[in-house]
C-alpha cells in the first residue's frame, strides 16, 4: 500500500483512511466512474463540424489540411505529432499545424489566434479542433518520427528545457516529471522521462478539465505548467513548446494514449 | 451509430418537427423553485410531494466515496418500489439540498444518473417518493477533496 | 442557438440504455465575479426524454447538477431503429433539443 506524504499546503484536504480501500484506491474510482461521459465528447463534435464548414476571409474549409500524413487525413496523425513539415521548414505540434491551415487555406491570421486568450474566440475553435484529432487516433500508440535531422535536434532542445532549473522557485519539469512515484498531494505525477509516465502524460492532452470544466489542449497544458513554476509564458506554438512535445512524445513511443482525457 | 455530424443535422430539423407536431414538451407542471430553493433535505422533499422521509434498503445510491474534485460528482439513484412517480438527489450541505429530480412513468426504469457539484463533504441521498406520498431513502458519505495543483 | 448535445442510445434485449452529454454553463449562482458581484444562476431546469415522439420522462434540475451535464437513463420496451429525442430548457428560456436513433 503507498504511503501517502501528507504536505501542509495551501489547498485543504481531507483524507480519510477506509480499512478496505485507501485513498488512492478510491480516487482511482471517481476517475474511473467519470470516464463514460465525457463531456470531450461536446469539443469533439464542435471540432469535427470546425473541419469541413467554410470559414475564414478565404470561405473554405480544413479539409485539405496536412497534418504530417497527406492533405487531408486525421486519421492517425496525432500519435505522430510534433513532426517536421517542409512547407514551413519547421518541425510543428498539432495546434500550430492547425493555425498554418487556418490561415494558409481559410486566411485566418495565424499571430492574431496565437495572440488570442485561451477559450476565446479562434483558440476555442483550435481547441475543439485538436480534441476531435486526437480523437481519431483514440488508443493508437505514440509513434513520433526522428527521422529528420530536425525532429532528432527537436527533442534535445526539448530534453534541455524538460531539465532547465530558472523562475523564482528554481523549478524545472524534471522537478516534478523526473521520477517515478512522485505525488502534489492526491495528484499522481507521471514521470514523462519514460514510459508509462510519458505515454500517460503526453497522451493525455487534450482533456477535459472538471474542476473549470474547461477543455485543455496540450499548448494550454504545458502553459499552466509554466505558470505553476513562475516561469513567464510561453508563446502559444512557440518552439519551446514544441521542443518539449517532441521530448515528451519521443520518450513515450510505444505507449498507449488516452486522449482526449478526463482530469480533475 | 450516429455519427455526431448527424446528430448536428438533425437537431433542427428534431426541433420544428417537434414544435410541428405539437409534441413539444409543454411541462405538466411548472419548475418547481420552491423545491430548488429549499435549503433542508425535509424541506425540500416535502416541497416535491413526500412525507418525512424513512431510510428504506429497497433505494440505492451510487457514488464515490471520495471525489477528486466537488464540481463533478457522478451518482446514480434507483429503487425497486413499487408506484414510485419520483426520485430525487440531494446533497446534505449544498446552499439548496436538492439536485435533481426524476419524474417516473411505466417507460423508464426506476434507475437515474447525473452529476451533481458538491460544495464540501457531506451526505447525499437519493429519495423515492410513491404515488400515495411516502417518502423513502438511501445514503451515501462522499468525501470531497480538492485534489493537488497539477493533472 | 446553444451547442448540440451528444446522445448515445444502445438497445440491450428489450430495454435501451440512454446516455446525454449537454452543453451547459450550469452557473450556480454562488459565484461572484471580479467585482465582488453575484454571477447570476443559469442553468437547465427542465429535461424531456421522449420514444418515438412519446414522451417517456421528464426530470427537474437545479443549479447544483454539474457542468456539461451527463444524463443517463433506460427506457423500457425500446429496440433498435427507434428515435430518442431529449430536451432541455433553462431559466433564461433558452432551449435545445436532439434526436439520436437507438443501435
Amino acid at each position: 500500500m503507498k504511503k501517502i506524504a501528507l504536505a501542509v499546503g495551501l489547498c485543504s484536504l481531507s483524507v480519510i483512511a477506509f480499512a478496505q480501500k485507501s485513498s488512492t484506491d478510491s480516487i482511482a474510482e471517481y476517475r474511473q466512474m467519470l470516464q463514460d461521459g465525457n463531456p470531450a465528447d461536446l469539443f469533439e463534435a464542435k471540432g469535427e463540424g470546425l473541419w469541413t464548414q467554410k470559414r475564414g476571409p478565404k470561405n473554405a474549409s480544413l479539409e485539405k489540411c496536412d497534418l504530417g500524413k497527406g492533405p487531408g487525413v486525421f486519421k492517425g496523425v496525432w500519435v505522430e505529432l510534433p513532426r517536421y513539415f517542409p512547407d514551413t521548414g519547421r518541425v510543428q505540434d498539432l495546434e500550430s499545424r492547425l493555425l498554418t491551415c487556418m490561415q494558409e487555406l481559410q486566411g485566418f491570421d495565424a499571430q492574431e489566434i496565437a495572440k488570442t486568450p485561451f477559450g476565446r474566440g479562434e483558440q476555442s475553435n483550435v481547441t475543439a479542433l485538436a480534441t476531435w484529432i486526437a480523437a481519431e487516433s483514440k488508443g493508437m500508440k505514440l509513434n513520433l518520427p526522428q527521422d529528420h535531422i530536425e525532429e532528432r535536434k527537436m527533442y534535445e532542445v526539448g530534453k534541455r528545457l524538460f531539465f532547465m532549473r530558472g523562475g523564482s522557485h528554481d523549478f524545472a519539469c524534471a522537478t516534478c516529471h523526473a521520477q517515478d512515484d512522485k505525488r502534489i498531494r492526491l495528484q499522481d505525477l507521471p514521470n514523462i522521462t519514460k514510459n508509462p509516465g510519458a505515454g500517460n502524460g503526453f497522451g493525455a492532452w487534450p482533456a477535459y478539465r472538471v474542476s473549470n470544466g474547461q477543455m485543455w489542449g496540450a499548448q494550454l497544458r504545458l502553459n499552466d505548467c509554466y505558470r505553476q513554476q513562475r516561469f513567464p509564458y510561453p508563446i502559444f506554438g512557440s518552439d519551446a513548446t514544441i521542443a518539449l512535445g517532441v521530448y515528451m512524445g519521443v520518450n513515450g513511443k510505444g505507449g498507449a494514449t488516452v486522449a482526449p482525457a478526463i482530469k480533475r | 451509430m450516429q455519427t455526431r455530424r448527424e446528430t448536428l443535422k438533425h437537431s433542427a430539423a428534431v426541433a420544428s418537427l417537434l414544435a410541428a407536431s405539437g409534441l413539444f414538451p409543454h411541462y405538466a407542471q411548472a419548475f418547481e423553485k420552491a423545491a430548488f430553493d429549499a435549503k433542508t433535505i425535509n424541506e425540500a422533499i416535502k416541497a416535491m410531494g413526500g412525507a418525512a422521509p424513512i431510510e428504506s434498503k429497497e433505494v440505492t445510491i451510487t457514488g464515490p466515496d471520495i471525489a477528486e474534485n466537488g464540481a463533478v460528482v457522478p451518482f446514480g439513484a434507483s429503487t425497486s418500489l413499487p408506484n414510485v412517480k419520483r426520485v430525487l438527489l440531494l446533497v446534505e450541505k449544498n446552499p439548496s439540498a436538492l439536485v435533481a429530480m426524476f419524474n417516473v412513468s411505466p417507460e423508464v426504469e426506476v434507475n437515474f444518473a447525473t452529476r451533481a457539484k458538491m460544495g464540501q463533504s457531506s451526505d447525499v441521498y437519493a429519495v423515492a417518493i410513491t404515488n400515495d406520498g411516502k417518502a423513502f431513502f438511501a445514503k451515501k458519505e462522499v468525501k470531497v477533496t480538492l485534489g493537488g495543483c497539477g493533472g | 442557438m446553444a451547442d448540440p448535445m451528444r446522445i448515445r442510445a444502445q438497445a440491450a434485449g428489450d430495454k435501451a440504455t440512454i446516455r446525454v452529454l449537454m452543453s451547459h454553463e450550469m452557473e450556480s449562482g454562488q459565484r461572484k465575479d471580479g467585482n465582488g458581484k453575484t454571477i447570476p444562476a443559469w442553468h437547465i431546469q427542465d429535461v424531456t426524454a421522449t420514444l418515438n415522439g412519446k414522451t417517456v420522462m421528464t426530470a427537474e434540475w437545479g443549479p447544483a447538477v454539474s457542468k456539461n451535464p451527463f444524463l443517463q437513463f433506460t427506457i423500457k420496451g425500446a429496440k433498435a431503429g427507434d428515435k430518442v429525442g431529449i430536451t432541455w430548457k433553462d431559466n433564461k428560456g433558452d432551449t435545445r433539443s436532439d434526436e439520436a436513433t437507438i443501435t
